[in-house]
């Protein structure tokens, strides 16, 4: 707190942190998604860097650009998108798990790569933080 | 298993795989195997959970045939090759099941959700399924 009564939220260098993300839901079905892409919005506005998102589980749907929401719906295929774009953050689809449903390089959103598990295991490794959001 | 090609930092952290969900009924259990065992050959510090339903996972004497899945439980046996030897066990979700040490298809670590909070807060990732 500043002697003016403020909160100084202001990041220093040494506060900032670099953050992987893990997402085992889809996009639609359950707020796990909605809720880390929140999170990467919210810590990406503070200075924090999100590095990569891997999707894992049925996290892997939200790669898929077959989805057609209702227009008055968030469409959180297009939403991920976008934030990677606009932010430089790598989005992982797990391989394994998206042969088992369906998802392929053909139906896969601009943004997103399909890649292997060792993936994630690496951005546990090299970021500072790796927070999950699952059932 | 897919090829890793990813470079391998030289550094060591501490990994938890947390269980908790029964070994049939949902992917969550076959899946979060196979995270473990890509984790294997990173050469990080891994230890494996298993708490509420998840302690069904370690069941002996699995028979999922009957409803068209196959038993993975035998995997859990092939761990120690990877050199995953942390394995804990929550006592409290045991007994709730009935079950002890003795019905567990391998050799684990029995802790108490106290003991267990101690451990996972030294982790660096916890992965939890």
């Amino acid at each position: 707190m500043l002697d003016n009564g403020i909160v100084d939220d202001t990041l220093y260098e040494a506060d900032i942190m670099k953050i992987g993300i893990l997402v085992n839901e889809g996009p639609f079905t359950h707020q796990a998604s909605d809720s880390a892409y929140r999170f990467a919005e919210a810590a990406i506005a503070k200075g924090h860097e999100i590095t990569r998102v891997f999707f894992y589980n049925d996290g892997v749907f939200n790669a898929n650009k077959l989805s057609a929401p209702q227009t008055d719906d968030r469409n959180g295929v297009a939403l991920w998108a976008g934030l990677a774009e606009a932010n430089e953050i790598d989005l992982v689809i797990c391989i394994t798990a998206a042969l088992r449903r369906g998802i392929k390089n053909e139906i896969l959103t601009g943004g997103f790569r399909i890649s292997g598990l060792g993936q994630l295991i690496e951005s546990g490794i090299t970021n500072d933080r790796l927070v999950v959001f699952g059932d | 298993m897919e090829v890793l090609d990813e470079q391998q930092p030289d550094i060591v952290k501490r990994f938890m795989y947390v269980n908790r969900r029964a070994p049939y009924g949902t992917i969550y259990a076959l899946e979060c195997l196979e995270v473990v065992l890509t984790a294997a050959a990173f050469d990080q510090d891994v230890s494996l959970v298993f708490v509420d339903d998840g302690v069904f996972q370690l069941k002996k004497n699995q028979a999922p045939a009957a409803i068209g899945m196959k038993n993975f439980s035998k995997t859990f046996r092939a761990l120690g090759d990877y050199d995953v030897e942390k394995i804990y066990v929550e006592l409290e979700s045991l007994e709730k099941r009935g079950l002890t040490a003795d019905d567990l298809i391998i050799p684990v670590e029995v802790v108490t959700t106290t003991d267990l909070r101690e451990i996972m807060a030294q982790q660096d990732v916890v992965i939890s399924s």
